[in-house]
């Protein structure tokens, strides 16, 4: 028990858990719009296109966050724009930025730097990549991110549930849809460097779904998914203290035994 | 007085007209069925109604102090709604999404029009079911309770009845028929179902790239163009 509250004692430790924690929630709010409105894939292509850019930034020793934050907002905004004009199918122009994204990052960093511990650290998460500066940005961010979504809350529902209803009745879906992307954006640069740029989106993915396995309205799945995430991710970073495993990977493994036990549950049911 | 008014309008995709001429009006009250085959321009219409579509040329135009966001709209069910995690209560409730404004949460009086919208459609006892287990027919006045959350005056409907079995599509006509003579709520309905929109409604507007007839749902039965649509059937 003592060692498992040492675990609190480390300042790293605690920036860790406290963006881990706000960007969990960002996440799973967020993941319901997107894994219900059929946008579960953009956040796995933002977060490649985050890889590229951090590459970029380390590689000229720019601010990583400062860079990064931008950049996937614009190609979120792009891939949204791609979508909703048809000339390219949603599935592959998020493949297309993706793959580029990373392909320039790898470049980048194999020019510059070469491959090395950096690199790994980008794609699969590091705990240590928080600064001080980086946390204060984070915690910010991420509140923002929150307070958006829940004071938007009945027209996200409405533009989740029926899009064209809602343009009908007024509402600019555009806006609301682009605002969607632009907080995913965010979300995703977040808990990139802590999650890696290759598990990120599963941070967004499972709790919605798990969620959605157990609660049958739009806000038990909301508030379910919330609680789902932050849980887990407790749950991971603490197993990764303890067994000494990479803490983005072991918090995916804790999302997907949630996943699996709400499975059950639905079926038992 | 008109509540509205399409005066020769016309819609194009890219530089080329998909349908024109369009020109009626309907008044308070009435009850306006579009027929017309597949790709004939009814959806386009509707698009058009809904302001979310602008005419290439003539206009649309609405009276009687109806805004652009107060008609009420049933869409076609989209794959994504089948299986949506919402309560009836939420979705019912978000009807009043144009009565938002400024305001970040819905009021009581919201909340209160959804509770009389669910009443009227005599689904109170589903409001905190989830929509996703409900029955097509059940699904579909959930919908129709949200549209009327939107409205007091014009109700749009877009194929209500597809997919419906028999008897739930018979309850849906008659539920639609009942709001339009008990609270006068005006009624545009597109369907496939032509000897039905000649049963309930007071008018018809049949398209085919353009408007081939509009006129009263009577004056419709006698038309050479009914008689060849309805199969030589007889009504």
């Amino acid at each position: 028990m003592s060692g498992l509250l040492s675990m609190f004692s480390y300042h790293f430790m605690q920036r860790a858990l406290l963006v881990g924690v706000l960007v969990s929630l960002c996440a799973a709010l967020l993941g319901v719009s997107l894994v219900l409105k059929r946008y579960s894939m953009i956040g796995d292509g933002l977060s490649h296109v985050g890889f590229g850019a951090l590459a970029i930034a380390s590689a000229f020793h720019l601010a990583p966050l400062a860079v990064t934050v931008p950049v996937v907002v614009i190609a979120a905004v792009l891939l949204l724009r791609l979508r909703s004009d048809g000339r390219v199918k949603g599935d592959a122009a998020i493949a297309i930025i993706s793959s580029s994204a990373l392909a320039i990052g790898v470049v980048v960093v194999s020019v510059t730097s070469g491959m090395n511990t950096e690199v790994s650290s980008y794609l699969f998460g590091s705990i240590l990549s928080l600064s001080r500066g980086d946390t204060a940005l984070s915690v910010v961010l991420s509140l923002a991110v929150l307070a958006l979504f829940l004071l938007l809350y009945p027209r996200l529902f409405a533009v989740t549930f029926d899009e064209t209803f809602a343009r009908a009745t007024g509402t600019r879906a555009d806006l609301y849809n682009t605002l969607l992307a632009v907080l995913t954006a965010v979300t995703v640069v977040l808990g990139m460097r802590m999650m890696g740029a290759l598990l990120i989106s599963s941070l967004i993915i499972f709790p919605a779904l798990s969620a959605m396995k157990v609660c049958r309205s739009f806000r038990g799945v909301v508030i379910c998914a919330a609680a789902i995430s932050v849980v887990c991710f407790l749950f991971g970073m603490t197993a990764s203290y303890v067994f000494e495993t990479p803490s983005g990977a072991s918090v995916v493994v804790a999302d997907l035994i949630a996943f699996g036990f709400c499975s059950l549950c639905a079926k038992r049911n | 007085m008109a509540i509205l008014k399409c005066e020769n309008a016309s819609f194009s995709y890219d530089g080329v007209t998909v349908l024109e001429g369009v020109d009626f009006s309907l008044g308070a009250g009435d009850y306006l069925c579009i027929v017309g085959e597949n790709g004939s321009g009814k959806s386009t219409l509707i698009r058009g109604l809904l302001s979310l579509k602008a005419p290439s040329s003539g206009k649309i135009e609405l009276g009687d102090g109806l805004k652009k966001s107060e008609i009420g709209y049933l869409p076609q069910q989209t794959s994504i709604q089948r299986d949506f995690p919402a309560s009836v209560w939420e979705v019912v409730l978000s009807g009043c999404l144009n009565s938002l404004g400024a305001r970040l949460a819905y009021s009581a009086e919201d909340k209160r029009r959804a509770a009389a919208n669910l009443e009227r459609m005599g689904i109170e006892e589903l409001k905190d079911k989830s929509y996703q287990e409900l029955s097509g027919g059940q699904q579909q006045r959930v919908l129709l309770a949200r549209a009327l959350c939107a409205t007091k005056k014009l109700l749009l409907l877009d194929e209500p009845v597809t997919g419906l079995d028999p008897v739930a599509a018979g309850e849906m006509y008659n539920l639609i028929k009942l709001i339009n003579l008990c609270d006068d709520i005006s009624v545009i309905m597109v369907t496939h179902d032509i000897h039905e929109a000649v049963r309930y409604a007071t008018h018809i507007l049949h398209l085919g790239h353009r408007q081939l007839f509009f006129g009263t749902a009577a004056e419709y039965k006698k038309s050479a163009l009914a008689r060849r649509f309805l199969g030589g059937s007889g009504i």
